[in-house]
């Protein structure tokens, strides 16, 4: 096993992924510091800490739901509607921050279970039906809220409030999504399902895997997750706002597949999902930082969402010809 | 239309991939003949037209047109020489129209806008005159019938300069009536001088259509002679030739209830009413055509595709098992080795570790968490009992030759140890080394006990391998024959038998009973 093509596979395969990442990463923060003296200091910390756990959160769902060859367009939706219920359980029905915040989560997962089950029983594209969800969680989030921003004050505030350094509970729970997220991808039967489901459907059925529970699965996840972030979201602004997360799941795609995950399925990872949030993150601190206007901001992000899957591209085709 | 010369004249053709599959073909092709090309499966019908119609380069022999050398680089190279071939699958856009499918690649157009007007006339007279009229070019090919959709492709085929069209199994898909329309369409390109390639293996069109038939067998020429005065049993005789010798005699075994019973087994055409019961320790082949049915048969027990009607019993029980699904399968203990694959079995680009404990995670996991240490040994162990060749466990099976690729999947079923084990074409793509060990394998299963059902196109591998062999043909089960009874001669003829024409097939039904 340690013969140079193995050790050259080991470094091309695992670690190559991650040290081409963490380079652009360093390049990024380096390239922002030369420019602005502000950008090395803890207020950078500590924004970047701020932004980073609802979109990490988000993200590892969707890397799960990619890797099966599905996507869902609805989690920004879902933020909102799980913040609003949380909400109005506290405001209206006075119920105590805990079974809140449950109920906030069991509103996402069943958001996400509903989106799975339609597309997976009607075999339905899951962009089609998350696309529909969208819209409709996002009509039932104004609803609940009767469109307006409800302030639920500070009882929720300690889930971002700072621990040590920036470091919230929030960024702790990210933290623990992320490595969760990774060991079940890589060390569990389901994660394994996922990527087989993910790489040839037919030949997981034909090997006596049932598909369809585990995709449901995958589907409740990412409104679990996507609820999750919510509440988070919920926690900074001490209020829920119907208008929370409009647009945000094509920064969470962006994430993930800066991280090398595979819109076509089968291939993922959940640390390089990480690494593709903190250069989205990074990238969005570092261009307000020097001033860069906001069209300059998004022009550029998505130069680098192009770039980065360029990239991917060109590995993936030197690693064929190896072959 | 030029007297009695031939159109095309071919000499010592021939086909070498890693072993001969086409030798020393010499063939004339007349103007205003069809010449049928018929033969077993694998007996070289589809290189030999691939070569005519400029697909497949030779790797001997020449060929000339009318006396001047001919050698297409590329299929329309051969239909600048009025050389045109129809293949098994249509290549129409079912979203366009008749016509717009007729003419791609040219159409007529002003400013880039298609002259619709000008496009459908043409189509209309094109189509009638060679006797299509009746089909409205301005539809689109995908509101068409199957057998309208085949007119249409051989009429695309016709449009411009051919004097020379091939045409591989056209009624494979057809109806009676359409097949009837084919055969005057036939007829007047044969009075039109258009000299016609026919290949099938049905042998009552044959009979019908061939003004000469050519057989082949083993990628080698046996014979051509005139259709007049030979029948659909003389051709078989010649398809079959020689006895073949066996190599190897399993042990008979004593009778004991059967662990597989399938009674009534029915799905459309392609499975109708198939009944048989299958031993403990047995290898029991299925023999038959492409298309009789065996994949479809296989697929039905397996639970992958919904039966119209029929009933499963398994291990002697006198209730039938329901098996919905492929899960409902491997739990009742009845696996699965596909056709193809690439497609249906292998997760390609992931390792050969991943491919081989998919089908039981449960013995490399505790209460779902992978043991990475025992899922690698039990791969390892699996790997060296079968010599699959790798240069680790991690590598991606895509990387992996034929036969390697399909040890992986037999790794697959020996861990999760099915005692019916359904086998679909197990030696498709994979070399003779490879091949030997498998048959090793299936000899191993079967002494343990496990019942093997091999579905195999390969008569003699069927004949050496098999304790018994069933025959399908056209969707039915014909019969099943043991060692003592069948020979070579006796299985193709059972496995044409569904497909001759009605008085024929009931004389061969006489002959042989149904079982």
């Amino acid at each position: 096993m340690t013969s140079p093509t193995s050790t050259r596979r080991w470094f091309s395969g695992v670690a190559g992924t991650y040290i081409g990442l963490v380079a652009t990463l360093l390049a990024m923060v380096l390239l922002f510091s030369s420019q602005s003296q502000y950008f090395l200091t803890t207020d950078t910390f500590v924004t970047l800490a701020n932004d980073i756990p609802a979109l990490a959160v988000m993200a590892v769902g969707m890397t799960f739901v990619l890797i099966i060859a599905g996507i869902d367009l609805s989690v920004g939706s879902v933020m909102a509607l799980s913040s609003a219920l949380c909400s109005m359980a506290i405001l209206q029905w006075h119920w105590s921050i805990g079974p809140a915040l449950l109920l906030g989560m069991v509103c996402g997962a069943g958001c996400g279970m509903l989106t799975g089950m339609v597309s997976v029983i009607w075999q339905l594209p899951s962009f089609i039906v998350s696309l529909g969800m969208l819209e409709i969680v996002r009509g039932a989030a104004y609803v609940v809220t009767d469109s307006r921003t409800q302030y639920i004050g500070s009882d929720v505030d300690w889930l971002s409030s700072n621990l040590i350094g920036g470091i919230s509970p929030a960024f702790v729970i990210a933290l623990l999504v992320i490595i969760v997220g990774q060991l079940v991808l890589t060390r569990s039967v389901f994660g394994r399902y996922m990527i087989g489901i993910g790489t040839n459907e037919e030949a997981m059925r034909l090997a006596g895997v049932d598909p369809r529970p585990i995709k449901i699965t995958v589907f409740a996840l990412t409104g679990l997750m996507a609820s999750i972030a919510g509440l988070i979201q919920t926690s900074r602004l001490e209020a829920a706002d119907p208008n929370t997360g409009i647009g945000i799941e094509l920064q969470v795609i962006a994430a993930v597949v800066i991280g090398g995950t595979s819109l076509m399925g089968g291939r993922g990872s959940v640390i390089s999902t990480f690494l593709g949030v903190l250069i989205i993150a990074v990238l969005e601190a570092g261009m307000a930082q020097i001033g860069a206007s906001d069209p300059t901001k998004r022009i550029i992000t998505g130069m680098v969402i192009i770039a980065a899957v360029l990239l991917d591209k060109y590995r993936d085709s030197r690693k064929q010809q190896r072959h | 239309m030029s007297g009695n010369a031939p159109f095309l004249r071919i000499s010592g053709i021939g086909k070498t991939y890693a072993t001969p599959v086409l030798a020393d073909i010499d063939l004339e092709f007349n103007p205003g003949e069809t010449l049928a090309l018929t033969g077993e499966n694998g007996a070289g019908k589809s290189t030999l037209s691939k070569i005519i119609a400029g697909l497949i380069e030779p790797t001997q022999g020449e060929m000339w047109i009318n006396g001047v050398s001919y050698r297409p680089g590329s299929r329309s190279a051969a239909e600048q020489q009025g050389v045109r071939m129809v293949m098994q699958e249509l290549s129409l856009v079912p979203t366009l129209s008749v016509a717009e499918n007729l003419f791609l690649g040219h159409l007529p157009q002003r400013a880039g806008f298609i002259q619709q007007h000008a496009l459908n006339e043409r189509a209309a007279e094109h189509m009638a005159a060679i006797g299509l009229g009746r089909i409205d070019p301005r539809k689109l090919v995908g509101e068409l019938g199957i057998g309208h959709q085949q007119m249409v492709e051989i009429a695309r085929s016709l449009i411009g300069n051919c004097q020379l069209l091939i045409l591989d199994e056209p009624t494979a898909m057809l109806t009676r009536h359409e097949i009837d329309h084919l055969f005057t369409q036939i007829s007047r390109l044969k009075a039109n001088g258009v000299s016609i390639v026919y290949i099938s293996h049905r042998l009552d069109e044959v009979e019908q259509i061939a003004d000469r038939v050519t057989v082949l067998r083993d990628g080698h020429h046996v014979s051509t002679q005139s259709m007049q005065g030979l029948n659909q049993d003389d051709i078989v005789r010649l398809m079959v030739g020689h006895q073949v010798a066996l190599s190897q005699i399993r042990p008979a075994r004593a009778e004991v209830a059967p662990i597989l019973r399938v009674a009534g087994l029915s799905r459309g055409k392609a499975v109708q009413d198939v009944s048989f019961s299958l031993q403990p320790g047995e290898i029991f082949g299925i023999a038959g055509l492409v298309g009789a049915g065996r994949t479809e048969l296989l697929r039905l027990i397996y639970g992958a595709d919904k039966k119209d009607s029929g009933e499963i019993f398994l291990r002697g029980s006198g209730e039938p098992t329901a098996i919905a699904s492929p899960m409902a399968a491997i739990r009742h203990g009845i696996g699965l080795i596909t056709e193809d694959r690439k497609s249906q079995s292998l997760l390609l680009d992931k390792s050969i570790k991943i491919n081989t404990t998919l089908a039981r995670m449960s013995s490399v996991t505790r209460r779902g968490w992978l043991k990475p240490a025992k899922e690698q040994q039990l791969t390892q162990e699996l790997v060296e009992t079968l010599g699959i060749r790798c240069h680790s466990l991690e590598q991606p099976t895509g990387e992996l030759s034929g036969g390697n690729q399909q040890k992986v999947v037999f790794a697959r079923w020996m861990l999760r140890d099915c005692d019916i084990l359904l086998l679909d074409e197990p030696t498709r793509g994979v070399d003779i080394g490879a091949r030997a060990d498998i048959y090793t394998q299936m000899e191993h299963m079967a002494a343990e006990g496990k019942a093997l059902l091999v579905v195999s196109s390969d008569l003699r591998e069927l004949m050496e391998i098999c304790d018994r062999i069933g025959v399908m043909s056209a969707g039915r089960w014909i019969k099943s024959f043991t060692r003592e009874e069948w020979d070579r001669q006796t299985l193709l003829e059972a496995a044409f038998s569904g497909y001759l024409s009605p008085g024929q097939a009931a004389a061969a039904n006489e002959t042989q009973g149904q079982s």
